[in-house]
C-alpha cells in the first residue's frame, strides 16, 4: 500500500494550479464556464512569460472580479466599454499584452458599439468573449444572443422575433470586419474542447503581441445557475441547443496565410 | 528636446492643442463637436506621434473617448479628452468611474448652449454638471476656468499637474468665446513625454505590468462590502478636503477699495471687467472677484469680501448657477444678485453695467423706504 507521501512526489505530478492564479475562493458557480477560462488565461499566460507585460481589461458581468483571481494588472472597464480602454492601453504600452474579458451583455449589447469599432480599427488586443446566452450577474435576463424560444427572466415564456428581435451573432459580425486578423469561435465543455480553446487564445494573445490586428475568441459558455441546470445538464442543453446556432471553429484566420 | 518659449497668435482651441504637445501628453481621444473641432484637428495637423510619440485618436464617441481616458489614465500616462456639452454629458459615466478608481486625465469643456443639442453658441450653462457631479455618487471633479487663450494654454499643464497630484479627474471648463476668440499666446517650452521607467517609479500605482517585485496593480470602484466602500468613500472625501484646502485658485481685480463686488467666471469675466473700468470712470468703486478653480470654490475668500462690500453681482452665461455657491459662501451677510444671458447669447459689458447700477438703485430705494 502507497501511502499518501509516496504519492505525493514531483514525478508523479500531472496537474498543478497555475501560480498566476490567486488562492481566492472564486465567486463562480460550479459548473460555470468562468472558472475553466480564468484557468486557461493565467497558464497562458505564465507559459508564454507575459507577466510583466500583460495587462487585463475585465467587464462588468460575472467576471468583474477577474482581477481578485488572475494575478496580473487589470483595468475593470464600465459595463461595455472594455474594448476602448484596451484601445487606449494598447496604444499607450504598445509592446504589452492587452486583452478583454467579456459576457454577452458586456460585449455585444451595451458595449456593441466599442466592440465594432475597437476591431473594425484592428487594435492590437485580444477580445475574449464569453457567451453564456444570458446575463449571469444581474440574475438571468435575457442577452443578445438569448437563443430563440429560450426562457429568461425577461422572457418568461420564452424568446420571440416579435416581442424581443433575433440573437445577435456578433462573432459572424467581427470576421467581416477588416481590422480583425482572427476571430474564432470555441468552448471549454470536455477535455478536448479545453485544449483547442487554449490553442485558439495562446494563437490570438501571440496575433496580439505580433501586431496583427484584433483577435476574437468566443467562448461558448454554460450558465448553469441562469439556465436553472445542473452543471452536466447544461453541458449537454449546450452541445443540443447553443451550439448549432452558434457553430465551432474558425471563421476568419488571415494568419494562416502569411 | 527643450525649445524656447514662443509667442503666436493662436485660437483658443489651437492654444490648448499645442500645449498638450508641450506638457509631454502622451495620449488625446476626442469625438468632433463644435466649438471645439479644433482641438482635434490641430492635433492631427501637428502629428505629434512623429515628433513627441504622443497618440491622436479620434474616437467613436465621446463614451468611448473617455473610457480610453479612463483607462489610458490607469496605465499612468497624461492622456486627455475634449468636447463640447452634449458630448461631456455623455461622457459623465467616464468620470465618475474615474473619480471612484482614483484615475488621472484631463477632460476639456468648450461649453456651448442647451440643453440637448442646444445651439453651437457660447454658453456656462455646464457649471452645475461640472461642479456638482454629471455622473453618480459623491466624488468632485477639480474644475478650472480659464478666461484668456492664454490660460487655455497655461491650464493644459495646470491640470495634468492636479490630475496626478491627487488621482482625480480634472476639467478645464472653457466656452465657446475662449475657444474660438484669438489673441496672443506664450507657449510653454517642449517637455519630454515620461519614459516607462520614470513612470513606474513616480507612479506605483500605474498598470505598467506586473513586476516580480510588487503585487498586482488593478482599478476598480466596485465594492460590494457596504463597509468597505463607506471607507473608500470616507478616503475619497478626505482627499477632496485636501484639495479644498490647497488647491483654491481666484483673481481679484480691483477689489482692496470696492464697495460693489462682482462675481464672474471665463469669458464672463472678461465682459465683467470692462465694465468695471467704466462704472469705476462714473465714481463707482466696483471690484471683481474671479474664481479660477470653480472646484473647489473660492468660498472662503468671498465670504471675507462679503463684509466689505454692499452687494454682490453673479454675472453667467447661465440662468444662475454659480450664483448657488455664493450665497452659500456669503450666508446672507450681503444681498446677491445675478445678471446672465441664455441659450447662446453672451452678456456685453453695457448690460453687466446697467445691471450693477439698477442693483445699487434698488439698495437706495430700499434705504428711502
Ligand atoms: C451601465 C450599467 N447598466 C447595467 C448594469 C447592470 N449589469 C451588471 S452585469 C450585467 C449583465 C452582464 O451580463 P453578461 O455581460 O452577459 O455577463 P455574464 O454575467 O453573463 O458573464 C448588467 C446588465 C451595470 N452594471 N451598468
Ligand atoms: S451566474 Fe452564470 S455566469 Fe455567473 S457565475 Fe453563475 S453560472 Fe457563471
Ligand atoms: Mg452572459
Amino acid at each position: 500500500m502507497k501511502t499518501l507521501q509516496d504519492i505525493l512526489q514531483p514525478q508523479n505530478l500531472v496537474y498543478t494550479k497555475p501560480t498566476l492564479m490567486n488562492d481566492r475562493p472564486m465567486h463562480y458557480c460550479p459548473g460555470c464556464s468562468h472558472g475553466m477560462v480564468h484557468k486557461m488565461v493565467a497558464e497562458i499566460i505564465e507559459e508564454m512569460n507575459l507577466t510583466d507585460h500583460t495587462i487585463g481589461i475585465c467587464p462588468v458581468g460575472c467576471a468583474v472580479f477577474a482581477y481578485n483571481y488572475l494575478d496580473i494588472d487589470w483595468i475593470e472597464a464600465a459595463h461595455g466599454r472594455a474594448p476602448a480602454c484596451a484601445s487606449a492601453v494598447s496604444r499607450m504600452w504598445p509592446g504589452h499584452l492587452v486583452f478583454t474579458y467579456q459576457g454577452d451583455g458586456d460585449f455585444a449589447c451595451i458595449g456593441t458599439g466599442e466592440s465594432i469599432h475597437a476591431m473594425n480599427r484592428g487594435e492590437n488586443i485580444t477580445i475574449i468573449f464569453i457567451n453564456n446566452a444570458i446575463y449571469g450577474m444581474t440574475g438571468g435576463q435575457m442577452a443578445p444572443t438569448t437563443l430563440m424560444g429560450m426562457k429568461t427572466s425577461t422572457c418568461p415564456y420564452g424568446r420571440r422575433a416579435d416581442l424581443h428581435g433575433f440573437p445577435l451573432k456578433m462573432t459572424e459580425i467581427a470576421a467581416t470586419l477588416e481590422g480583425t486578423c482572427y476571430v474564432t469561435r470555441q468552448s471549454v465543455h470536455n477535455v478536448a474542447a479545453i485544449q483547442r480553446a487554449k490553442k485558439a487564445i495562446r494563437k490570438a494573445f501571440t496575433n496580439s503581441l505580433e501586431k496583427r490586428g484584433t483577435s476574437l475568441v468566443e467562448i461558448v459558455s454554460t450558465c448553469n445557475a441562469g439556465w436553472k441546470l445542473s452543471p452536466v445538464e447544461a453541458n449537454r442543453w449546450m452541445e443540443q441547443h447553443m451550439f448549432p446556432f452558434y457553430p465551432l471553429g474558425d471563421l476568419k484566420d488571415t494568419t494562416e496565410q502569411q | 528636446m527643450q525649445q524656447p518659449q514662443e509667442t503666436m497668435l493662436l485660437k483658443g482651441n489651437e492654444a490648448i492643442a499645442l500645449a498638450a504637445i508641450r506638457c509631454g501628453c502622451d495620449g488625446f481621444f476626442g469625438y468632433p463637436i463644435t466649438p471645439q473641432s479644433e482641438i482635434l484637428e490641430t492635433l492631427c495637423k501637428e502629428k505629434p506621434w512623429e515628433t513627441t510619440g504622443m497618440t491622436v485618436l479620434q474616437a467613436e464617441s465621446e463614451l468611448a473617448s473617455i473610457n480610453m481616458v479612463y483607462a489610458g489614465g490607469a496605465t499612468g500616462k497624461k492622456v486627455m479628452t475634449s468636447s463640447s456639452s452634449p458630448g461631456v454629458a455623455l461622457m459623465q459615466e467616464g468620470i465618475t468611474y474615474m473619480a471612484g478608481a482614483e484615475i488621472p486625465g484631463v477632460i476639456v469643456n468648450v461649453q456651448r448652449g442647451g440643453p440637448g443639442l442646444g445651439t453651437i453658441q457660447p454658453s456656462q450653462a455646464d457649471y452645475f454638471q461640472s461642479t456638482r457631479g454629471g455622473g453618480n455618487g459623491d466624488y468632485e471633479v477639480i474644475v478650472l476656468a480659464p478666461s484668456s487663450v492664454q490660460e487655455m494654454a497655461d491650464f493644459i499643464g495646470l491640470a495634468f499637474e492636479l490630475a496626478f497630484r491627487y488621482r482625480n479627474p480634472a476639467l478645464i471648463l472653457s466656452d465657446g468665446v475662449i475657444g474660438q476668440m484669438m489673441e496672443k499666446v506664450v507657449l510653454p517650452p517642449q517637455q519630454p513625454r515620461l519614459t516607462e521607467a520614470e513612470i513606474a517609479q513616480r507612479y506605483p500605482w500605474a498598470a505598467t505590468g506586473r513586476s516580480k517585485n510588487r503585487g498586482s496593480n488593478y482599478f476598480t470602484s466596485l465594492e460590494l462590502h457596504p463597509e468597505a466602500q463607506e471607507k473608500h468613500n470616507l478616503h475619497l472625501q478626505e482627499k477632496y478636503a485636501r484639495i479644498r484646502k490647497n488647491e483654491v485658485r481666484y483673481e481679484e481685480y480691483q477689489c482692496e477699495d470696492a464697495t460693489y463686488l462682482i462675481v464672474a467666471f471665463g469669458s464672463a469675466a472678461r465682459m465683467a471687467q470692462k465694465a468695471i473700468e467704466d462704472l469705476r470712470k462714473k465714481g463707482i468703486r466696483a471690484g471683481m472677484l474671479r474664481p479660477i478653480t470653480l472646484w473647489p470654490f473660492p468660498s472662503e475668500r468671498i465670504a471675507q469680501l462679503s463684509t466689505q462690500v454692499k452687494g454682490i453681482l453673479c454675472t453667467e452665461i447661465n440662468a444662475g448657477q454659480m450664483v448657488q455657491d455664493i450665497r452659500l459662501a456669503v450666508e446672507g451677510r450681503t444681498p446677491v444678485f445675478h445678471y446672465g444671458r441664455l441659450g447662446g447669447m453672451v452678456p456685453t459689458p453695457d448690460e453687466i453695467e446697467n445691471a450693477l447700477t439698477e442693483m445699487i438703485d434698488n439698495f437706495s430705494n430700499e434705504n428711502h423706504e
